[in-house]
């Protein structure tokens, strides 16, 4: 049988498949030109703060980097990372089925992303956005000169693509599941993309309305967030962080997934508390509806409102920490083996408790007074969201690289690369938590000179990072060509994932798939 | 007397919860505007209550009355397509987009007279600017544009399956069928939550 990779190998074929591991690597490609275009912003970003003067670009440039910087790394590439590429491609090889079940709707969702992103890309040449990736009003809607209205069409038009691949896989969850694999004895990769999914379709519409309400703002000039006019610019955050707070479980929640799939594979034993864990993530998806709140304590809220939204960001901890702790149990006396996916997952594991933690204090009404609109807030975000999940991104595309490619990649430089993603991280990022603390603002180009020790830190720890991520394009790119091929289980994974060919077949099982066990059990490990 | 088969019946569970999950995106869609407006209500009732009363009742309750016949019309052709009775459905489907067309017409007349009246908000607005009157018809004018676009789209749908009905020599695709007078039905209940919010709740006594 000819592998999905043989199969229709001309560029017109690929453009026009439906087949979800191909457009799982459509959106690979996309997303990694996404990602770079979003690192050389940030490389001009902390080259120009390894100074205290504002001296290599002007601040109107300034702000437009940090924009760019922000807009293209949040809508195109953390939102889609994992799911709708490591998602995209194994949600239905986990759960025995054939595709997803809308697959012509899928590749629309690429071309849909697709235009969105191009649609960002021309509105950051012809000048740029310079409101921030918030796009707070009424700076976004009544005072800036710079091309809001093209990129906020365009992040609103991506929305459906993300509606889109939400949908595909609630349904396809629903529907699709091989005989016999009931709800708990779905990987919790699954379970964490079902939560997605529904933040995806519920939260997503909530940006791409308050997006088009920009735009009426903006061009005819009437007032809805825009007090001058009668609006309301609390109306705005409101609608805003409501779709934005889920929006880091859209990037954590997979990222989740990811390491519960990696930690017991290296560890070789089973998830510890599998059914905690599934609760947990639906718990951090519905809890993570009801917080939007902590981003706005300074913004004029009443205390009540204010103690509110304060007490349930701190609700959000108590499944955190389950996680943490079921993962760490999970690692408790198995065998261990420290593999690349491995080292990414660990990564995660420390990173994540740590932005987590961080959270807490930015949680709390009073020091968030304190701290709010700092470097803290900064470092805080990037643990979660890089140190989170692009970690485990970067340990799922390593762990699935056999299953997607037919290669291995080379060990010894992916050991290197998580390493170097490691120390690069953390030196970037603790030291803005100290300025951040001592009070260095966000967002301006210059600084008082007494942040520079820091700040040159965290210049140096991101040359480091860069390297940790140019690296793995390489490697990988030579491992496609010269890579050793991979059997079907190379890491003796338990998922139904392992269980067919790498690279799997156009029909990605040749034989319907029945589940009797648990799939974590499918091997004969014995009953739970 | 139905003629679908196991699998279509599974096919057809698939698409309505297809469509379910993406009716249920279309409500967060229309979040936004139902939270702005009970902003603008509560806090600036006076203009906000003069604006909602210069709504023509009339017109809106006509349209109701169109909107909730189309659905009616687009109901029957579902039921009728699983006895695969063809040309009743086709027919129901033409009377469904008819009705939608006539309500999109009696809208466009609506905005052409508040335009004339100066009801847009903007430098000339006829009411008293700096209240809660201008924020209204922000409102109002969205909400009511964004659902003449979710109706436009409704009858472009309700086109192609009738297309569909008409040329089809098999049964009649169910699936498709469902799932385009579920978007109609949501649309037509989106309206029935408007209309109470924008032409009656400020005209009690
Ligand atoms: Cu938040």
């Amino acid at each position: 049988m000819s592998s999905y990779l043989t199969e229709g190998p001309t560029l017109r074929q690929w453009l026009t498949t439906t087949d979800h591991k191909k457009v799982a690597i459509l959106y690979a490609i996309a997303i990694t030109l996404f990602f770079f275009i979003g690192g050389a912003a940030a490389v001009i970003i902390r080259l120009e703060l390894a100074t205290p003067q504002g001296d290599l670009v002007p601040a109107q440039t300034y702000n437009e980097l940090f924009t760019a910087h922000g807009v293209i790394m949040v809508w195109f590439f953390l939102i889609p990372s994992i799911p709708s590429v490591l998602g995209n491609f194994l949600i239905p090889l986990m759960i025995g089925a054939r595709d997803l079940a809308f697959p012509r709707l899928n590749l629309a969702s690429w071309y849909i992303y697709l235009i969105g992103g191009v649609g960002t890309l021309w509105g950051m040449l012809l000048g740029g956005v310079d409101t921030g990736w918030t796009f707070y009003t009424p700076f976004s809607t009544m005072f800036s000169n710079s091309h809001v209205i093209i990129v906020v069409l365009s992040v609103f038009f991506t929305g459906f693509s993300s509606i889109l691949t939400g949908l595909n896989f609630i349904v396809t969850i629903h529907r699709l599941r091989a005989p016999g694999l009931t709800w708990f004895k779905l990987p919790l990769f699954v379970w964490a993309h079902y939560a997605t999914s529904i933040i995806l379709v519920l939260a997503t519409p909530v940006l791409a309305m308050t997006m088009v309400l920009i735009v009426i703002e903006r061009l005819f000039q009437v007032g809805i967030f825009d007090p001058a006019l009668g609006g309301d610019p609390l109306l705005f955050q409101h609608l805003f962080w409501f779709y934005s707070h889920p929006a880091v479980y859209i990037m954590v929640l997979p990222a989740m997934g990811v390491v519960s799939e990696i930690i017991p594979t290296f560890a070789r034993r089973k998830i510890f508390g599998y059914r905690f864990m599934a609760y947990a993530i639906m718990g951090i998806a519905l809890l993570g509806f009801l917080v939007w709140g902590h981003h706005m304590f300074t913004s004029g809220m009443s205390m009540y409102a204010g103690m509110t939204f304060s007490l349930l960001s701190f609700f959000v901890a108590v499944p955190s920490a389950i996680k943490v702790f079921n993962w760490t149990a999970t690692l408790y006396k198995g065998s261990i083996t420290f593999d690349a996916p491995m080292l990414y997952a660990l990564g995660f594991i420390g990173l994540f408790t740590i932005g987590g933690l961080t959270g807490l204090f930015l949680a709390a009404l009073a020091l968030d007074v304190h701290l709010t609109h700092t470097y803290f807030v900064v470092a805080h975000f990037h643990y979660i969201m890089v140190g989170g999940a692009v970690a485990a991104y970067l340990g799922g595309i390593h762990f699935w690289w056999p299953k997607v490619t037919g290669r291995m990649y080379p060990e010894m430089w992916a050991r290197v690369a998580a390493a170097m993603l490691f120390f690069g991280f953390n030196l970037t990022f603790f030291p803005q938590y100290l300025l951040g603390y001592e009070g260095m603002p966000r967002r301006y180009h210059s600084y008082a000179p007494e942040y520079q020790l820091l700040n040159v830190l965290s210049s140096a720890g991101a040359s480091i990072l860069a390297i940790g991520y140019l690296l793995p394009l390489c490697y990988l790119a030579w491992s496609l060509f010269y890579g050793r091929h991979a059997p079907s289980n190379p890491w003796e994974g338990r998922g139904l994932e392992w269980k067919t060919l790498s690279p799997p077949p156009v029909e990605n099982f040749s034989n319907p798939v029945v589940v009797h066990s648990h799939v974590h059990e499918v091997a004969g490990e014995g009953a739970a | 007397m139905s003629l679908t088969t196991i699998d279509d019946a599974g096919r057809l569970e698939t698409v309505r919860l297809g469509m379910w999950a993406f009716l249920a995106s279309e409500l967060m869609f229309f979040g936004p505007l139902l939270l702005g407006w009970a902003y603008g209500r509560i806090s600036m009732p006076d203009g906000f209550a003069w604006a909602s009363r210069q709504t023509d009742l009339w017109l809106g309750t006509l349209n109701t009355a169109i909107l909730l016949s189309s659905s009616a019309a687009m109901a029957l052709a579902v039921q009728l397509s699983a006895l695969q009775l063809k040309r009743q459905v086709g027919r129901c489907l033409l009377a469904c987009a008819a009705l939608g067309v006539v309500f999109l017409l009696i809208k466009f007349y609506e905005w052409h007279r508040e335009w004339a009246e100066h009801l847009f908000p903007g430098p000339d607005f006829a009411g008293p600017a700096h209240t809660g009157a201008p924020y209204f018809f922000v409102v109002y004018f969205s909400a009511t544009f964004l659902h003449a676009i979710h109706l436009t789209i409704g009858i472009g749908v309700t086109l192609t399956m009738w297309r569909r009905v008409h040329k089809s020599l098999g049964p009649l695709p169910q699936p498709a069928l469902h799932a385009a007078g579920l978007y109609w039905h949501f649309v037509d209940v989106v309206w029935v939550a408007l209309f109470p919010m924008l032409y009656l709740v400020e005209r009690t006594p």
